[in-house]
């Protein structure tokens, strides 16, 4: 608190009286509107506190006179949203699968839609944009284990594999080494038969041609006598490079004798048809379908 | 008569003084003050002529120049100056900004901030007195206020009479007038935003948007009470330019100057003065009558002086009266001011290193920017690798990788590319909505002025991809002009 008032002599005008390293400030009076404004920012924030939510209670809080709630704008905005959004639901809704990906603004809609269903539904087993994981299979190739026309994924997705809805796909590979079907050496053989119908060379040329007779009396029936695979039975087509369970010897051994089936939820309960139609078209246009 | 040993006992009793002052011997220095009202006077003069001019131009170009029109062809707006909020595009005349190119606009504002520190180095506070917007309304509303309630003594004994018809219709004309001007600058700011002719008819029909009554109703408001009530407060107390402006002047920039050498000492005019023992300020407080922040120049540059130099027209019309040389108050750089007081030659030093620092960073800025729009083309591409999945097995081994290609058609026809990649061998392409198969090359198309996104797959077969990763770059290639662009991106593999 200064004891003296100080003059600048240069502005005649008062300092505050202290001083840093030789500089001194000048005390010049604000002005009164200065002053008024800052008043009026007080009884304005005063105005604030009653007509918007303000002060927490013990249990809760001052709800304000207005009562808005953000939770409110929130849900009318999102209203608002989806009634901007109706136009295009509604001619995703009418049109089918195979309409949409004709018709470029409903196309582009319907994938914008498709996609961010997937990252929430599917993306956890098959991977974020269709990429796969291990024994998920990547839906971004062009190899279908049950077929990859746009019915045909519709159905996959609406029904699921392997699952307790009535309409579920469902097939079944027998278990040849451990319900004893084959012995081990002819399972071996089979494997290495396998191997010849993708074009790839097998570690032992002799026991892939003892494996073409076990392969036509056993496996041809579902897979296909050249290893096409059937998809109407979800049979995997041998004659390619894509192995779900692994492309080695000793992994097409393990999945002869005691092979893994995948099972996949039914989404039909889950989503609604409109929705189901967009993942359709999604998981159709990354690259594979057919 | 005195006790003289009892004054001899308190004279040799050591006694302090405190060092204090009490309450009434303390000046009042209240926080606050009200505002001291400026009556500024009239006056004719070359300064004043040039203010006048700087004035007529500067709002001619603001109130005029939305109306300019400029033929883009059928679907684009046609008007010169356009900030096209909803459409996503600045327009200025043949030059056309797209919202990533709004580093155009940061130059602009870089070069007027680079011009004005060189301005102020060479010439003072000419911005100030001369080209803000402030001064330029305030001045305006001044003219409007003499022209209604007369000059200086008779809007004071106005403001100091007691309420009458006269008051009331001056004040309430004045008022009038001043609101109208407001709104007409208001209005022409939304022109910028919006079509002037289409802009003036909805308004006056209702017809515009919330938004256009909002901010006409704002900048009324701001330019009303910044012009008309607040004045030279804002220079005092709100803006930021006075208080750096010690940063920008130096011993050698023109700055209004009282020559206190000549001037002083200073005293009222008496019959046949001695001229060689007085200084020829006459004390006639002219100089602080015209000042529209009401300052005394006398006392030096300050911050509220904003560099107008009415003054110099108010002392020089003094001078001449009394037969006086003229430029008592003047432009002159500190230095000259110091050369003139010991008789030396004077020199007006405007190339110095400040300034010419300024000029080669403003050329180098200009140089780059003029660089930048010459060469801006009229086609961009983007191109976006996959994050999941990063690469795809197909079923005879080949490895596929899918991105996103957004085309940036800014030609007002719709065209057609022409996309290829370099740095693969044997690549296929295939992209959705435009071919199911997988082609040698894609034509895509893209809008008028817009953008087209397309998810595009390339195929490459097992044994050419060798590498993890490869670079490549796609090459887009307008049909029409031959025009092209690329971007470098990467193709993955196992």
């Amino acid at each position: 608190m200064p004891t003296k008032i100080e003059k600048d002599s240069l502005t005649g005008r008062e300092t505050t009286g202290h001083e840093w390293d030789g500089i001194k400030e000048l005390n010049n009076p604000l002005p009164r509107w200065w002053l008024y404004v800052f008043y009026g920012t007080i009884a304005w924030s005063l105005v604030w506190f009653v007509l918007y939510p303000s002060w927490p209670w013990i249990d809760g809080y001052f709800e304000g006179v207005l009562g808005r709630q953000e939770r409110q704008v929130l849900d009318s905005r999102m209203a608002q949203a989806q009634a901007a959004q109706a136009q295009y639901l509604d001619a995703v809704a009418a049109a089918s699968p195979a309409e949409i990906l004709e018709e470029p603004q409903l196309l582009t809609f319907a994938l914008a839609g498709g996609e961010a269903a997937f990252a929430d539904n599917c993306a956890p087993c098959h991977g974020l944009g269709g990429a796969g994981q291990a024994q998920y299979p990547v839906l971004a190739d062009d190899d279908w284990i049950w077929g990859g026309t746009l019915d045909a994924i519709r159905q996959t997705i609406a029904y699921g594999i392997r699952n307790e809805h009535p309409q579920s796909r469902f097939s079944e590979m027998p278990a040849y080494g451990a319900m004893n079907i084959l012995g081990r050496e002819e399972i071996v053989d089979v494997a290495n038969h396998v191997l010849t119908l993708s074009g790839s060379e097998p570690p032992d040329p002799a026991a892939a041609d003892r494996g073409a007779a076990i392969y036509e009396a056993q496996c041809s029936a579902c897979h296909g006598a050249d290893g096409g695979g059937m998809t109407d039975l979800g049979a995997p087509a041998l004659n390619d490079q894509i192995w779900l369970y692994g492309g080695t010897l000793p992994e097409i051994v393990a999945q002869i004798s005691q092979p893994r089936q995948g099972a996949m939820p039914a989404w039909a309960p889950r989503l609604d048809d409109t929705m189901i139609d967009m993942l359709t078209v999604y998981v159709h246009t990354r690259g594979g379908g057919e | 008569m005195p006790d003289s040993n009892l004054e001899r006992t308190v004279q040799s009793t050591q006694v302090e003084t405190e060092d204090v002052l009490s309450r009434s011997e303390q000046k009042t220095h209240s926080l606050f003050a009200g505002r001291v009202k400026v009556y500024p006077q009239k006056i004719k003069g070359t300064v004043r002529r040039w203010k006048w001019a700087t004035l007529v131009v500067l709002l001619a170009i603001y109130y005029l120049a939305p109306w300019i029109r400029w033929d883009r062809g059928p679907d684009a707006p046609d008007q010169a100056i356009l900030v096209d909020i909803p459409g996503r595009r600045l327009y200025f005349f043949f030059i056309e900004i797209w919202p990533q190119e709004v580093y155009f606009l940061t130059a602009l504002l870089v070069l007027a901030a680079l011009g004005l520190f060189l301005v102020t180095a060479l010439f003072g506070r000419v911005w100030c007195g001369f080209t803000c917007p402030q001064t330029v309304w305030t001045d305006l509303f001044m003219w409007v206020e003499r022209l209604i309630e007369g000059d200086r003594n008779q809007r004071m004994k106005l403001d100091r009479a007691p309420l009458s018809l006269e008051k009331v219709a001056k004040k309430g004309a004045k008022h009038a007038v001043w609101l109208v001007i407001a709104l007409l600058t208001g209005g022409a700011w939304i022109m910028y935003f919006q079509d002037a002719p289409r802009f003036v008819v909805a308004f006056f029909t209702g017809q515009s948007g919330a938004g256009a009554y909002f901010f006409v109703g704002l900048f009324t408001a701001t330019t009303y009470l910044l012009a008309g009530w607040a004045r030279e407060q804002v220079c005092t107390y709100m803006c930021p330019w006075p208080r750096f402006q010690a940063a920008l002047l130096d011993e050698d920039s023109l700055v209004v100057t009282y020559e206190g050498w000549r001037g002083e000492p200073r005293g009222k005019l008496k019959k046949n003065p001695d001229w060689s023992a007085r200084g020829d300020c006459i004390e006639c407080k002219k100089c602080v009558a015209v000042c529209p922040t009401g300052i005394d120049i006398r006392d030096g540059i300050q911050l509220e002086c904003i560099g107008c130099g009415l003054c110099i027209d108010a002392c020089n019309s003094v001078m001449e009266k009394i037969g006086r040389p003229r430029n008592l108050i003047t432009w002159d750089s500190e230095n000259n001011q110091k050369a003139r007081a010991e008789g030396r030659p004077t020199r007006l030093r405007l190339l110095r290193a400040r300034s010419l620092a300024y000029v080669a960073v403003l050329l180098v800025i200009v140089g780059i920017t003029g660089v930048g729009l010459a060469g801006r083309s009229s086609l961009d591409v983007n191109v976006t690798h996959d994050r999941n999945p990063l690469f795809v097995t197909l079923s005879d081994g080949a490895i596929r990788n899918g991105y996103e290609v957004r085309i940036l058609n800014k030609t007002r026809e719709d065209r057609d590319y022409a996309l290829t990649v370099e740095g693969l061998q044997d690549a296929r392409f295939m992209a959705i909505g435009v071919t199911d198969d997988f082609v040698d090359q894609l034509v895509l198309a893209a809008p008028a002025d817009g953008v087209a996104a397309y998810q595009v797959y390339v195929t490459v077969p097992r044994d050419r991809v060798t590498q993890q990763q490869t670079d490549v770059r796609f090459v887009i290639e307008d049909l029409a002009s031959g025009e092209t662009d690329g971007q470098n991106e990467v193709f993955r593999g196992p």
